[in-house]
């Protein structure tokens, strides 16, 4: 439902925006060839014929051809993803795992001066634009220190349809600063949300009755307590997800990363209406299915919610 | 425990790196755009002209030094003033191990007059080209062409064979967005070929072992083409040891690079003339506020011209690196003189008088188009000049864009007041004239027309006494430039950034040729 | 209206909010910080002499000036000038004025519409209100500043270029605003079903007080606890959004600029030692929106007994 809203979206933009026409050629073709390429792509049938082809080539992932490269958008894209791909995935890791451990260091040392500072510095963080840091970060580490490189993926692997840079020393020293840049906005989210967790968790009666027991202060906070908290973690992190890749455009811009983000925002500084819609609908695409993942995530992993969330709404 | 062992690798992991050296043979080459197809007939345009450089050969070329020299043609010579005879080199084999024989450039040029290519206007005067024997090919004209060797200069030539077994027997259709086998792969008798090809992010160059001249240095084995689109980190790039050359190199970054120990700057002054265009023909202008063309009057050209501060320009905003004009030519093209290229002064208050004496005491509003990805500095030096005219109480609104748009609505005539530069490859005062001043001319977007200069431009084309010629030349400029029907800025200056170690001849057409590339 | 404002002033004096914002330090550093961003971005005439819009009154001459207190620095200029002559300081100020315009803007235009849907929705219930909240869930997955980016994306191809350099802050704000209401909706949709069942909606219900009157007069001021400190929060979330799409170059023209637009056209200069013009703008940026973290961070300590 919502892809078909979204579609015809994209669709309106790539029909009614302008005239496609007029994108593609210049002032000196005649009339004539005017006409026979409208009849060539199809410009001239009813518009629920033309509707129900984008539909279909978009099912096929064909969007036509990009105004501004002048080559399929399908081909463009699918040479973008893995880079994206690959980006989002490190941040997402790294985010995941050392928004957890802040997080539960937070949570367990409630007043100590390490914490104040961690904390300050998440709030600090979330203040500071993603790109003034990746900016920082290029100055600092490939200009000054001269350690990183500032811009691209480095040296890729092409396995068949999918490029890595995870198999080359240049692809994984290239991939640092920007998933670091890109992971910060998300950790400091993290180390809150597993903060509060914590606090709340360490509250809870079973872990007193562990203490009670005697189990090491260690065990309690890292077998018992992490476990339970980290079950709502789980479940941000497919929104999560959602959240670095629409920040990977912000990343992928200032460090040059060739993925669709930087496709997309050079897309719409040339209006290349082709190229946006493609990106709508991929987006679109995604989010329904992260949507439709965290309905079912909530619905099996924690009968807790299930039970509040059919309390709220009825 | 775990968090301490985590930070340890990770440490370990910044070691290995940061100690890693490439010592390449590989020169990883940057700018801000990238070639836009690899049909070499597709597009004429100066990244697409570079990248095909490498790979494809004409049948002459210009040297380092900007001179005509021989290349796939060995020799050539004029059996009468419309026939041309090219004595081809024997020893030339495509990268793909094919020999290249007059057949494959017969097809070339036609290949290069089809309706599809970019090159059609460019070879206009050739009516006919045909194979002699296996090595020489005989061109016709249509009428005495003085500049059919520059002209040659820039016509590829690929393989018959090649087009035909991959469907690229005519050029890509650029215009109708066609896809070619052609477009994205390239097979020339050049020193290089291309290995991999993603447009915008990386393009590898490797030696062609066929090839049949030599190299400058044989370590020179790989380029790398890695486009940056923002200045700034392509200068990060650059000083932090990732690219190795840089051949748009931001002006206002060349003392730090040059302070940096490991790099190197060169500037050349490059074959351009960067002018602001005025349109003179329509009744009203089309972003104007008075409901005339203040344009139309000589006066209110001159006002704005004597207001454009350029000295300040070329000191702040090109940080020394230009050279003010008088005139759209450059020292170097056939026709220029040092007493031409003077400028009238700088002087805002003769400016205000003349303004108020043509009838816009208070001025008027008009909408300055630039390009913002084109010149050096370009929409730097168009916010400037918006600033000078505000002095003298005109009103200047910017509309920067890049630079495919700015082209094309220029050409579709939507321009009052826009920004140009204008290079002269065949460095005769001709190609100016013919493209600017001529009445409708395909860049003469101000719409200037004067019987006069016509004239003297069919002097050009067809004098063969040089005095005479060059006296016609001589007329023409005094004519254009007392009309002030452009306001010249200034020539350009190029700068092509470096490390240390690799030296690529810095040329005034910004074109690297990479066979006389070097490490030292 | 004005009754009501006093009132609810009143009662902030007398509560337990005033005593706390007193005791805290971040607070009243943070707000005096704002305050002080506040006047002279809007009352930026009287603060400089300089107006970096008035092209006739610059000269490129006074180019790459550096700041003040540097060797080759002018007194006039306290932070230098840019490549064209612009005084830093005014062109931080008229810019940090549209950003901060953009960011008001748009907040109470996400304000207006979430608190309009999530009032309506915890008021009257059923399936308008299941309607309204799955399209909040869904849309509150969706990341703001990748709204807000496809909105300006798709309003940049329907505006015809002519018409989008004056169109673009309308298009800035329509964006960060469409992008940000869901916050409010749930929140003072929350906040509506536990004052609905309060004895005061039930007694004027009776008495047959309509439903908008009730919406607006009673609820309405009872919850703007809770979405005074998303308001809070969401300012400075739509301030670095604008920021962030000038800085990609899709948000307001350069001829109008804002502190990402300085910051974009500064970081040419990152290189070349003129630090200045790109620092000012950035850490201005991180500061504002720094302050008004913190305030919000103080607010939803206060002013959400829940979390305490």
């Amino acid at each position: 439902m919502v892809m078909l809203v979204v579609a015809f979206v994209s669709f309106s933009l790539f029909n009614f925006v302008g005239d496609p026409i007029n994108n593609m050629v210049g002032e000196e073709t005649s009339d004539e060839e005017r006409a026979e390429l409208r009849e060539t792509l199809g410009l001239t049938d009813p518009i629920y014929v033309q509707f129900s082809r984008f539909v279909v080539n978009a099912s096929k992932g064909e969007f036509g051809i990009s105004y501004q490269l002048r080559r399929p958008v399908s081909e463009l894209i699918s040479e973008r993803l893995p880079a994206t791909i690959e980006l989002v995935l490190v941040s997402a890791l790294i985010a995941l795992v050392s928004g957890t451990l802040l997080g539960v260091y937070t949570g367990i040392n409630r007043k100590g001066f390490l914490s104040d500072a961690i904390l300050a510095i998440s709030l600090l963080g979330v203040s500071l634009p993603t790109f003034v840091i990746g900016i920082l970060f290029i100055y600092l580490f490939a200009v000054i220190l001269g350690i990183l490189p500032s811009f691209g993926r480095g040296e890729v692997v092409s396995l068949g349809y999918w490029t890595t840079g995870f198999l080359t020393l240049s692809g994984l020293k290239a991939i640092i600063l920007p998933s670091v840049t890109l992971s910060l906005f998300q950790m400091t989210y993290i180390i809150r949300l597993v903060r509060a967790e914590m606090m709340e968790i360490l509250q809870t009666d079973y872990i007193k009755f562990a203490r009670a027991r005697g189990i090491n202060e260690k065990s309690i906070h890292y077998k018992h307590a992490l476990k339970n908290g980290l079950i709502p973690v789980i479940t941000i992190a497919g929104i999560n997800i959602g959240t670095l890749i629409a920040f990977s455009i912000i990343t992928e811009t200032v460090f040059q990363w060739p993925g669709m983000g930087f496709l997309f925002i050079q897309a719409v500084q040339f209006v290349d209406i082709p190229i946006m819609s493609a990106y709508l609908v991929f987006i679109a695409f995604v989010f329904v299915m992260i949507n439709f993942i965290v309905d079912i995530l909530y619905y099996f992993i924690d009968p807790r919610i299930r039970v509040k969330a059919e309390a709220v709404s009825g | 425990m775990k968090p301490k062992n985590l930070l340890r690798i990770l440490l370990a992991f910044l070691f290995v790196f940061a100690s890693t050296q490439t010592f390449a043979k590989t020169i990883k080459w940057s700018m801000q755009g990238d070639s836009l197809t690899l049909d070499p007939h597709a597009q004429n345009e100066g990244p697409t002209t570079q990248v095909s450089r490498q790979i494809y050969e004409a049948l002459v070329t210009r040297g380092l030094d900007m001179s005509i020299g021989p290349q796939l043609a060995t020799k050539w010579a004029t059996v009468d003033e419309n026939t041309w005879y090219f004595y081809l080199r024997e020893d030339v084999k495509f990268s793909n191990g094919q020999a290249m024989t007059s057949e494959d450039v017969v097809f070339s040029i036609l290949r290069a007059k089809q309706p599809t290519s970019d090159f059609k206007e460019y070879i206009s005067t050739i009516s006919g080209v045909k194979a002699i024997d296996d090595y020489t090919v005989q061109i016709k004209t249509s009428k005495p062409n003085p500049i059919l060797l520059n002209q040659l200069s820039n016509i590829f030539i690929m393989s018959k064979e090649w087009c035909n077994e991959n469907f690229a027997i005519v050029p890509q259709n650029w215009d109708a967005s066609q896809e070619t086998f052609s477009a994205t792969n390239a097979m020339g008798t050049g020193p290089f070929k291309i290995t991999l090809r993603e447009p915008n992010t990386k393009t590898v160059f490797k030696r062609n072992s066929r090839w049949w001249g030599s190299m400058k240095d044989n370590k020179v084995t790989e380029i790398q083409l890695l486009p940056i689109k923002n200045a700034a980190t392509r200068v990060a790039a650059l000083l932090s040891g990732e690219i190795d050359l840089v051949t748009d190199a931001p002006v206002q970054d060349l003392a730090r690079i040059t302070s940096s120990a490991g790099h190197k700057v060169e500037s050349t002054p490059q074959m351009r003339t960067i002018f602001l265009g005025m349109d003179q023909a329509a009744d009203k202008l089309r972003t104007g506020n008075t409901g005339d063309n203040p344009f139309k009057k000589k006066a209110v050209r001159q006002a704005l011209y004597q207001a454009i501060d350029i000295e300040a320009i070329k000191k702040k905003v090109m940080r020394g690196l230009s050279e003010p004009a008088g005139i759209i030519t450059f020292p170097g093209v056939n026709g220029y003189t040092k007493d031409l290229d003077k400028r009238l002064p700088y002087d805002v208050n003769a400016a205000k008088k003349l303004l108020a004496d043509a009838g816009y005491p208070n001025g008027f509003e008009v909408e300055l188009r630039c390009p913002n990805d084109r010149y050096v500095n370009d929409e730097a030096i168009c916010t400037a000049v918006v600033g000078m005219l505000g002095k003298i109480g005109v009103k200047v609104n910017l509309f920067a864009q890049t630079k495919s748009k700015h082209f094309k609505e220029l050409k579709d005539n939507q321009g009052d007041f826009y920004m140009l530069g204008w290079g002269v490859p065949t460095l005769d005062s001709h190609y100016v004239f013919h493209y600017l001043y001529e009445s409708g001319a395909s860049w003469n977007k101000v719409n200037f027309s004067n019987s006069d200069v016509d004239a003297a431009i069919r002097v050009m084309e067809g004098e063969v006494d040089l005095d005479k010629r060059n006296a016609a030349i001589a007329n023409a400029w005094k004519i254009v430039k007392d009309d002030i029907s452009y306001l010249p800025l200034h020539h350009q200056v190029i700068s092509w950034a470096s490390k240390s170690d690799v030296d690529v001849p810095i040329r005034p057409n910004n074109e690297p040729l990479f066979r006389f590339a070097s490490f030292n | 209206m004005d009754n009501k404002n006093i009132t609810l002033f009143t009662r902030i004096k007398d509560s337990d909010v005033y005593f706390s914002f007193i005791k805290s330090p971040t607070a009243i550093l943070s707000t005096l910080i704002l305050i002080i961003i506040f006047f002279c971005s809007f009352f930026v005439e009287l603060v400089t002499p300089y107006n970096p819009f008035d092209p006739s009154s610059l000269s490129l001459m006074d180019a790459f000036t550096p700041p003040a207190w540097t060797e080759e620095g002018l007194a006039k200029f306290i932070l230098g000038t840019d490549g064209q002559g612009r005084d830093m300081l005014a062109t931080i100020l008229y810019g940090s004025r549209i950003s901060l315009i953009v960011g008001f803007s748009a907040v109470i235009f996400a304000l207006v519409l979430g608190v309009g849907l999530g009032l309506s929705a915890g008021y009257f219930g059923g399936k308008y209100e299941m309607f309204v909240m799955r399209f909040t869930d869904v849309q509150l997955t969706v990341p703001s500043i990748l709204m807000a980016l496809l909105v300006d994306g798709i309003a940049r191809g329907i505006i015809s270029r002519e018409l989008h350099d004056e169109m673009a802050i309308y298009v800035l704000i329509f964006a960060i605003g469409i992008s940000e209401w869901p916050q409010f909706a749930r929140v003072s949709r929350a906040a509506t079903l536990v004052e609905k069942n309060k004895d005061y909606v039930s007694a004027s219900t009776i008495i047959g007080v309509s439903n908008i009157i009730i919406m607006f007069k009673h609820i309405l001021p009872n919850i703007m606890r809770p979405v005074l400190v998303i308001g809070t929060i969401g300012l400075a979330l739509a301030i670095i959004a604008e920021a962030t799409l000038s800085f990609l170059g899709v948000g307001v023209p350069p001829t109008t600029p804002s502190l990402g637009t300085l910051i974009r056209l500064g970081n040419d200069f990152l290189f070349s030692g003129e630090w200045w013009i790109t620092f000012f703008p950035a850490i201005f940026l991180v500061i504002l929106a720094f302050s008004i973290n913190l305030l919000g961070d103080w607010m939803r300590d206060t002013l959400n007994p829940k979390l305490n």
